[in-house]
């Protein structure tokens, strides 16, 4: 049971961190960007090609790992590379294809544009590396027992999974810091409040849209090189979170970054209490469950606005 | 002749495929080009489709139920009654809200029926799929180039039998009403039209339509599995109806018809041009060329190749008209 639910967990901080980019493209861009789930793949590939990199650039073979994680500080350096890499690839993407629909054309035309986008990313990724799954490093991690086993079937957790939990805590702490205290971060949110007013007060729309890019695309990234940490890394990584990231964001409230957080870690949790109710098989469609709960109980959300 | 033997059986297996990716779009059509409902859950429903006719008409099978053993027309019936009565728990739950709540979900009831057919071997034979699906008439003709002649045939009215069924839905005061909410929600509520029933209406309908389409496949190829039914299905027919104009029947058809030539004749080149061990990358490639495609219609051509005929006369459509000729 413990141990259901400190998987849940860590699930649900990737599915949090990915959920709050959807959240925030959804409220300041105002549609459901199916395109999200492809930079959390292209975040966690940028990644292990930047590993790569770093690696052969320190010149002292294999990464030497720190302390008890498996992976050293490579991955660090090339986790911040990517996040900068996977937010150059949300503008470029929005510069090529929403820009030009946002310029004519209805909200919904550019979730068909977006749902293109994802299939093209995704084979060009797979074009690109193959479709064999990988991982940043080979060590193997002796889990750390916090729980006996004679309490509620006892918990184990690896280093690296501590180190996901805590990083994500960090992640939305200084995102609520940066929206909460600084002009940009108060011209977001006016913004995903009421568009037409914010640009009336002088608020430039286009740098908060590059923001809300910039923003979710570098937690995607971080999402990614996490999931690709504590599973694996291939190709479908970021399509099969997508049905989650949604539910999670859709359960918080639209445009609410803390309903996100907390949307993602119930959903991780849900995810994990599933297994031993419906098999491992079903697991993927937990998410469904929840969205269509939510849908019919409170379709504004936990933490949403009622329109 | 005899060369012309293999180019003839290739351009019927061809056209047969084109034909049941019409129908497809012509479901899609109505939901997305008449009422402006986004449905992300294209391949699920075909899928259900699929699954349900050949379920109903195939042969017992060991280990997953079948053996009911009725004709195929009666599972083509039952193709779309299955994809109706999902399309219609889909709709109650989503159309109420906002439209890309209902992208959201029909993509979720996609995910969710893949891992169905995927895990219930009980039901869909898992991920083998289901095999010796009835083809109708092979009895008579055989599995040569005259049953898939006699099958493109049997597609062709079909496809036919919908389009005039669709063109008369559409050009009804039914189908003034789905436009005049897919334009404008609130002035068609405030005339007393009840959008959501209408929605409801046009989204399970379409439904139906997507699984005959599914139906159609499945007795082509006589066997089908979990992969016929991936996302890459509800992308190919989304542009397939980009491509060839929304809002326009005879432009889903053509549009039909265009992607799949392209994805037939790149995919035909890819092969050619890529060595054998690299062709799952060329099959990415593939994907990705379609996607730029269906990003450039929408940027640049969004009302596609045909696209939709607005202000047909007045008094036209009453007399029950087909509109415009030509």
């Amino acid at each position: 049971m413990l141990q259901l639910i400190a998987d849940g967990l860590i699930v649900g901080s990737v599915i949090s961190l990915g959920a709050i980019g959807v959240t925030m493209t959804y409220s300041i861009l105002r549609f459901a960007n199916f395109a999200h789930g492809e930079l959390l793949t292209w975040g966690a590939y940028l990644a292990l090609t930047f590993l790569g990199f770093f690696v052969a650039l320190g010149g002292a073979g294999p990464m030497q790992p720190i302390g008890p994680f498996s992976f050293g500080w490579p991955l660090l350096a090339a986790l911040a590379a990517a996040a900068l890499m996977t937010a150059l690839l949300a503008l470029l993407v929005d510069w090529l294809l929403f820009e030009r629909l946002r310029a004519h054309g209805t909200a919904i035309v550019l979730v068909i544009a977006s749902f293109g986008a994802a299939l093209a990313m995704r084979n060009l990724l797979q074009f690109i590396y193959g479709t064999l799954p990988d991982y940043y490093s080979r060590e193997i991690q002796i889990a750390i027992r916090l729980v006996p086993r004679d309490v509620m079937g006892g918990m184990r957790i690896t280093p690296d999974q501590l180190f996901v939990l805590a990083l994500t805590a960090v992640t939305v702490v200084l995102l609520h810091l940066f929206l909460t205290y600084t002009t940009l971060g108060k011209a977001m949110r006016a913004t995903a409040h009421n568009p037409a007013l914010a640009r009336l007060t002088g608020i430039d729309v286009r740098a908060v849209i590059r923001a809300a890019w910039i923003i979710g695309a570098v937690l995607a990234a971080i999402a990614g090189v996490f999931s690709g940490l504590t599973v694996q890394i291939r190709p479908g990584l970021g399509f099969d979170l997508l049905l989650p990231l949604f539910a999670a964001a859709i359960l918080g409230g639209i445009g609410s970054v803390y309903g996100a957080v907390a949307g993602g870690l119930i959903v991780g949790l849900a995810e994990s209490l599933s297994v031993p109710l419906f098999g491992a098989e079903y697991r993927a469609a937990t998410a469904f469950l929840v969205l269509i709960a939510i849908l019919l109980v409170r379709p504004t959300g936990l933490f949403g606005e009622r329109s | 002749m005899a060369d012309l033997i293999p180019i003839l059986s290739y351009v019927t297996f061809f056209l047969c495929f084109a034909v049941i990716f019409a129908v497809m779009a012509l479901g899609l059509n109505l939901q997305w080009g008449f009422t402006g409902l986004f449905n992300v859950g294209v391949a699920g429903f075909v899928a259900v489709g699929a699954y349900t006719s050949a379920i109903l008409t195939a042969p017992p099978y060991p280990d997953s139920l079948g053996g009911f053993g009725l004709p195929v027309a009666a599972g083509w019936v039952g193709a779309m009654i299955m994809s109706g009565l999902v399309a219609l728990v889909v709709g109650v739950a989503a159309l109420r809200l906002r439209h890309d709540y209902l992208a959201i979900t029909t993509f979720g009831v996609a995910v969710t029926l893949q891992l169905v057919a995927l895990n219930a071997r009980w039901l869909t034979g898992g991920p083998f799929g289901l095999q010796f699906i009835p083809k109708p008439f092979q009895d008579l003709l055989g599995t040569g180039l005259a049953w898939n002649m006699a099958y493109l045939a049997m597609s062709l009215a079909v496809l036919g039998l919908v389009y005039v069924a669709l063109e008369r839905l559409v050009k009804s005061p039914f189908g003034r009403v789905l436009r005049a909410i897919r334009e404008d929600e609130t002035a068609a509520e405030a005339l007393g039209k009840r959008a959501f029933s209408f929605r409801l209406q046009s989204f399970v309908i379409g439904c139906m339509v997507m699984g005959l389409g599914g139906a159609l496949y499945a007795h082509f190829v006589g066997y089908i599995a979990p992969e016929d039914f991936l996302p890459i299905l509800t992308f190919q027919i989304w542009t397939m109806l980009i491509v060839g104009g929304s809002g326009n029947n005879r432009g889903a058809i053509a549009g039909a018809l265009a992607v799949w030539l392209l994805w037939s004749l790149s995919g035909t080149v890819l092969r050619q041009i890529i060595p054998q061990s690299e062709q799952a990358r060329g099959a990415a490639l593939q994907i990705v060329l379609i996607g730029v495609i269906l990003a450039a219609m929408l940027i640049w051509r969004p009302r596609g190749l045909v696209g939709e005929v607005i202000g047909t006369p007045a008094g036209k459509d009453e007399k029950g008209n087909t509109g415009k000729k030509a």
